[in-house]
């Protein structure tokens, strides 16, 4: 596309543009960028006044814990071609391993066997040749950037994050499995069906989306407590008390969920034309086999989409999950909590954030690797109105 | 066209959901914030001894405590109290009384009027300020070479995938007592800052990471939106001598308006849900939100006891807002649908 002479802007429009732009890119990344490095320095560094001690921790460095030259080139070098190879090996290596038909479990597998050979060659490995490599370089192996993980030990070591982390993990994967599967139904259902009926469920279901989560919790709240006593007529003695239950909470972000998957469902089942599955029932497919066989083939990437943002509403939540289990099934979110509670020291506040810090990461890899599906996700709801 | 059956079939287990989880316990709330269940209190003779020098001391005191049950639990009653919980809420004889003394700012004292009063600033206040930031990165990124493009954008999806707990937690380590920024605002002006001990800095803080959260998902559509645009009519505009403000007012903004209106009603419906920000600054003390208000009766007092009635009340007034946010856009629909129907 050639930009016309008039079209063309002046200098000064063209600077105050950009400058505006690297203004925002700033203010995007840093308080994220900041808490990250906060997280890996002693705390009096993490809190220093001076922004460059808190960068180069001169607190940390007379503690010992620090880095080289060396130790950083090749330190980034492992954690470029980690994220490189990623999107351009991993890809391949995974189509050639896994068996035809399992591609899903083959990714699965895959990018844990990935993430934690990373971890091995990163903790395991490299110090091993940095030791040496540093005591023979002289000045290039002396540490001079102040850094340390012990925040991140303390976090997951001691404190037990990992056990919040499988909690978040497994609330996380029950809300998007069933929600997906619930919801792809409901959305082709209401893309194919033009009654009015269809229509009134989707205004309804625009309601239930406004609704405040502590709303609907007042509402469970007493009956999810008193569970076992109201089933007991129908279960007998096997019947739950739900509240402190992860698959309880499942069920209620599901359906909290449902109205959002839906609408985006159901639009992008309008982009896939009728005559698709038409064609499948003229050749005598009922409407679940046109599903099946024609549908479901083409309907992933809206799927994805769809499954991407029912991540977010799981993983982020704190309100329900907070309210709705007790401290031994935590969630990563309401447990930082527990760090405000006792958060008296310098050291607990830097540990909290570690705690958050270690929470982000997953987001930030979701962001590097779904970026176009969460663009295209945002959008499609929008643009068509 | 679905028959009914296959379409029923193909809705139910949606449907059945939201019935149960959404529906349902939204009868529930209506229903609790009428009643009130409490513990069967009695009165009892209660010997208490401590051991003393020579003989213990032992004091007998009546005592109101709850009624155990055969089976070992306290015993509730629910009774029907009316508007009750409602008044409790809304303590309207304090409101009254802060108007007959003309101190009406006394009203903001009272926590539901606190936490009303600061839902509805940050949701009308936001919402201009969310649009405007969307729109002018959206512009400035529209107008950069489309090398940085996808990098802008990665950027500034971060801000809006964090966790908002997390996000603004993010921004109260910046400004907290010895935070960077705050060092760095206290060496400018000389004095001492401190940002987290008044009700004002504090919502400007949060305006600030509501706008920070939010504005990224403005950009991204307006950024689509953007990529429509007819150039022709653009190009006509430059002809008629139409200045570049000008273009933006009257062919580039209409163009974009439908999006203006989708991202309005859905910031208004998360704005008015405020909450995390509340937790994230912990600034219970100072400034509290519609939604934190029924959290907080929800969450255990140091007794256990969960302040269910009153929280079904304040959810329920909570709720009158939402059918006002609702109503214009529902409306509209409802317009269209019947336009579409003949």
């Amino acid at each position: 596309m050639s930009t016309s002479r008039a079209m063309r802007q002046s200098l000064a429009l063209r600077f105050s543009s950009s400058a505006f732009l690297i203004f925002w890119v700033v203010i995007a990344s840093f308080p994220i960028l900041w808490i990250t490095v906060m997280s890996f320095k002693s705390p009096v560094d993490a809190f220093a006044d001076n922004p460059l001690d808190v960068i180069m921790g001169p607190n940390t460095l007379s503690r010992g814990d620090g880095l080289s030259v060396i130790d950083i080139v090749l330190g980034l070098a492992v954690i470029f071609f980690t994220l490189r190879w990623m999107f351009t090996r991993l890809p391949g290596w995974i189509d050639s391993y896994s068996p035809a038909g399992l591609k899903v479990l083959g990714w699965v597998v895959g990018a844990a066997v990935y993430a934690i050979a990373f971890l091995v060659v990163f903790f395991g490995i490299l110090p091993l040749i940095l030791g040496p490599l540093n005591s023979i370089l002289g000045p290039l192996g002396e540490p001079f950037l102040g850094l340390t993980t012990q925040h991140y030990v303390a976090v997951w070591g001691e404190n037990e994050f990992y056990r919040n982390f499988g909690n978040s993990m497994l609330v996380t994967a029950g809300v998007v499995t069933i929600s997906l599967t619930v919801g792809t139904l409901a959305g082709y259902g209401l893309a194919r069906s033009g009654s009015d009926l269809a229509f009134w469920l989707l205004i309804l279901a625009l309601i239930f989306r406004a609704l405040p989560h502590s709303v609907l919790v007042a509402g469970y709240l007493p009956w999810f407590i008193n569970s076992a006593e109201i089933l007991r007529p129908i279960f007998g003695d096997v019947s739950p008390t739900l509240y402190g239950q992860p698959w309880a909470v499942i069920a209620v972000l599901v359906a909290i969920n449902q109205p959002f998957t839906i609408w985006m469902l159901r639009s992008f089942f309008q982009n896939i034309p009728a005559e698709l599955d038409e064609a499948a029932r003229v050749d005598g497919c009922s409407h679940f086999q046109a599903f099946r066989r024609v549908i479901m083939p083409v309907m992933w990437p809206g799927v994805i989409t769809t499954g991407l943002f029912s991540f977010l509403l799981g993983y982020n939540d704190f309100l329900v999950t907070s309210l709705l289990l007790d401290a031994q099934n935590q969630t990563m979110v309401p447990a930082i909590a527990g760090y405000f509670n006792r958060e008296t020291t310098t050291t607990d506040q830097v540990e909290a954030v570690a705690a958050a810090v270690s929470i982000t990461a997953p987001l930030f890899l979701l962001v590097m690797v779904f970026q176009r599906q969460i663009v295209s996700g945002l959008t499609a709801g929008a643009v068509k109105g | 066209m679905m028959k009914f059956k296959t379409f029923f079939a193909f809705v139910a287990p949606s449907v059945f959901m939201m019935v149960l989880f959404i529906a349902l316990p939204l009868v529930s709330v209506f229903i609790q914030s009428f009643q009130i269940t409490q513990p069967v209190m009695q009165q009892m003779e209660v010997e208490t001894c401590t051991p003393g020098f020579i003989t213990q001391t032992c004091v007998t005191e009546i005592k109101t405590i709850p009624t155990i049950g055969e089976d070992g639990k306290v015993i509730t009653t629910t009774e029907w109290v009316g508007f009750e919980s409602y008044r409790n809420v809304l303590q309207m004889d304090k409101v009254w009384e802060a108007v007959a003394s003309g101190n009406v700012k006394d009203i903001l004292q009272i926590d539901f009027w606190k936490a009303l009063r600061f839902t509805l600033m940050f949701t009308l206040l936001t919402l201009p300020l969310v649009i405007g930031v969307g729109l002018l990165i959206a512009l400035t990124v529209n107008n950069a070479a489309k090398a940085v493009r996808g990098p802008v954008i990665f950027i500034s999806l971060l801000p809006f995938i964090i966790t908002p707990v997390i996000g603004s937690l993010s921004i109260y380590w910046l400004f907290v007592g010895d935070g960077i920024l705050t060092a760095m605002m206290e060496r400018w002006t000389g004095t001492n800052i401190s940002m987290f001990a008044q009700a004002w800095t504090i919502e400007l803080l949060m305006y600030f990471y509501r706008v920070w959260h939010v504005a990224p998902f403005a950009f991204i559509i307006f950024y689509a939106g953007l990529q429509t645009v007819n150039m022709d009519t653009l190009e006509s505009a430059v002809i008629d001598g139409a200045s570049r403000w000008e273009r933006l007012r009257h062919v580039i903004i209409p163009h974009l308006m439908p999006l203006i209106v989708f991202i309005a009603l859905i910031h208004l419906m998360d704005c008015y849900r405020v909450f995390e920000e509340i937790i994230g600054f912990r600034s219970q003390a100072h400034v509290i939100s519609l939604q934190w208000l029924t959290f907080d009766f929800l969450t255990p007092d140091d007794a256990g006891n969960r302040a269910i009635a009153r929280a079904s009340a304040s959810a329920m007034l909570t709720m009158i807002g939402i059918v006002f946010l609702l109503i214009l856009p529902l409306r509209r629909t409802w317009r269209d649908h019947k336009g579409s129907a003949h």
